[in-house]
């Protein structure tokens, strides 16, 4: 699988909070939460993502809260991907369990908003259309890719229930 | 081989005999919680399962603190379903208001969480009962529905750090402070994927309250889980309340670390965490002159009864400043009848202080207490994020309840010592 898109470039620390603020948490509805996404962080965001843009963050993305709004809120805004240098861990787990590609990159110093990357989520590279400079992605672990290709935790979940 | 607590209370649960870090588990869980804003999807994820009951009604425990008593209608709706959804499965512990605390106060005050146990909830603090040796970690709503299921969860074993905390506490120093110092230091990603595993003589001595308060902010440093092991002041606690039988673990003298990391809190004194990271921490001297608007005691970090004593002790025969709002929210319906008894509410209230039921409320920028564009609140919560309390131009201070008290007093932030001499 890949995917192309425009980055939204945010910093370190991004927190549940900054993701989904706790005052929109009174529904759970995926298209009302995608509303607000970013919000408290990039008030325009919502207006301006498009399907298929991509997020990048630094150091523990993610960080905060278990509400699972926050990879909802991403995913229903049509971001095809976040790519950060370390997720926070309830994120991590949330995001793969609800299908929503997160990948972990060393550095991404390099990756600036307005620029275009592609990402092969099979091999894990990311290419920088701008210089067609290519990164390297920390492997997702072999547990997690089974339940990215059950489809998700719950998937996963119902196979064994049906197989019992 | 030996391992650590956090090692054997995962392995005694996977069915194995042996983990090491790094192993992934498939755990059986003894409780799965989950409150008002997480439970809804998960419930929603557990009817389009196909699921028709859970896995044992014992031990799917719901509790709606979040935006309750309902703060709005869509908050309500989402109550409802909660409601709705335990007493279809007819679930032993459900709590709803009268009976309704915030979850991580309530659980182990209840005896529902025990030493030894694992325990995953819907709501990132679960990891707070570490503070009475039990395994206990954050999960996302999806998770928990898989949970109330099968009964069961996927871990990686975390590697485990040591902190070691030896010396004597200073005046006013509490559990509070001695984990806002260790974030100080370490970082909200300090301890990533890690257990944060608190020793030392200091820890020892602290009350099962401070352990909880210690274990509850393991998460801001990023740490999958805070423990403690579990001791006479734990059987203490925990005896009388049980719900059923438990079996504690130790970590074994021969364990291995990632880390381990010493503090002499003598060189300690009472923390307070700037906005808009709980990393951002300065002891009480160097704090400066910082205004404040409100001042806010409770929360699943500090709002049992020894926090409320705390407070009571520094509000005593004291008033709060002119334009100063102080909002004091005892976190269970068991506390707040032990702090009327006790005489806490009449000290409160001659202070000049709101006393809120029990609510999650502000901590989260729910109710009870919202910031306005530009106000400043201490507060002794466990989040000082970009609009954590309201406002996204706001700002929230983290201190300890002694701390949050003073500072009502003065109006700006400042040491109990300040108004009661003891320092």
């Amino acid at each position: 699988m890949q995917s192309t898109g425009t980055i939204h470039k945010f910093g370190d620390d991004i927190d549940t909070d900054l993701i989904i603020p706790a005052r929109y948490l009174n529904t759970s509805d995926p298209g009302e939460l995608a509303r607000h996404c970013m919000e408290d962080a990039d008030p325009g965001f919502a207006e301006k993502v498009k399907a298929g843009d991509i997020i990048v963050g630094g150091k523990n993305f993610g960080c905060g809260s278990s509400r699972e709004h926050a990879p909802i809120a991403i995913k229903a805004a049509g971001v095809s991907c976040v790519i950060a240098e370390s997720f926070a861990r309830i994120f991590y787990r949330n995001a793969f369990n609800m299908g929503l590609p997160i990948l972990e990159c060393e550095s991404t110093e390099k990756f600036n908003t307005g620029g275009t990357l592609s990402v092969d989520f099979d091999t894990g590279e990311i290419i920088l259309q701008e210089t067609g400079e290519r990164f390297t992605t920390r492997p997702i672990p072999p547990f997690m890719q089974e339940l990215v290709q059950s489809g998700g935790l719950m998937k996963h979940i119902q196979k064994k229930l049906k197989a019992s | 081989m030996p391992m650590t607590i956090t090692e054997k209370i995962l392995a005694s649960h996977a069915g194995l005999d042996n983990v090491a870090p790094g192993d992934l588990v498939m755990a059986r869980v003894d409780v799965a919680l989950g409150n008002d804003i997480t439970s809804p999807i998960a419930i929603r994820e557990f009817r389009e399962s196909g699921a028709k009951k859970v896995f044992d009604r014992d031990r799917v425990i719901l509790v709606p603190d979040h935006f309750v008593p309902n703060k709005d209608i869509a908050s309500a709706m989402q109550a409802k379903m909660v409601r709705e959804f335990a007493h279809e499965q007819e679930l032993t512990w459900f709590f709803d208001a009268g009976e309704m605390g915030v979850e991580h106060s309530l659980l182990p005050e209840q005896g529902l969480v025990l030493p030894g146990d694992l325990v995953i909830g819907a709501d990132s603090h679960t990891c707070t009962y570490g503070g009475i040796g039990a395994f206990s970690t954050g999960v996302g709503s999806t998770d928990l529905a898989a949970a109330m299921i099968t009964g069961e969860v996927w871990l990686k074993v975390p590697e485990s750090i040591k902190f070691v905390f030896t010396g004597t506490l200073n005046p006013w120093v509490e559990g509070k402070d001695l984990i806002l110092y260790t974030i100080g230091d370490i970082g909200v990603d300090g301890a990533l994927y890690q257990a944060m595993e608190f020793t030392g003589p200091v820890i020892e001595a602290l009350s099962v309250e401070g352990r909880l308060t210690m274990a509850n902010m393991a998460i801001e440093a990023g740490g999958k889980n805070g423990i403690i092991a579990p001791d006479a002041l734990t059987e203490a606690y925990v005896k009388d309340r049980a719900v059923r039988p438990y079996a504690p673990f130790l970590s074994d003298p021969d364990a291995e670390y990632a880390k381990v990391i010493t503090y002499d809190v003598d060189n300690i004194e009472p923390q307070v965490a700037f906005p808009h990271l709980p990393e951002n921490t300065r002891g009480i001297s160097e704090v400066g002159e910082v205004q404040i608007d409100q001042s806010v005691i409770g929360s699943c970090t500090n709002g049992r009864i020894e926090d409320l004593r705390s407070a009571a002790s520094v509000l005593a025969g004291n008033k709060v400043a002119k334009g100063v709002r102080l909002i004091i929210i005892p976190t269970t319906p068991t506390i707040y009848r032990q702090a009327m008894k006790e005489g806490l509410f009449e000290i409160f209230m001659n202070a000049g202080a709101v006393i809120s039921p029990p609510t999650c409320g502000p901590c989260l920028g729910g109710h009870m207490g919202i910031l306005a564009e530009g106000e400043r609140a201490i507060a002794t919560t466990n989040r000082n994020f970009v609009g954590r309390m309201g406002h996204p131009g706001s700002e929230v201070y983290l201190a300890n309840p002694a701390v949050a008290a003073a500072s009502a007093i003065t109006g700006k932030i400042s040491g109990p010592s300040e108004i009661v001499g003891k320092g």
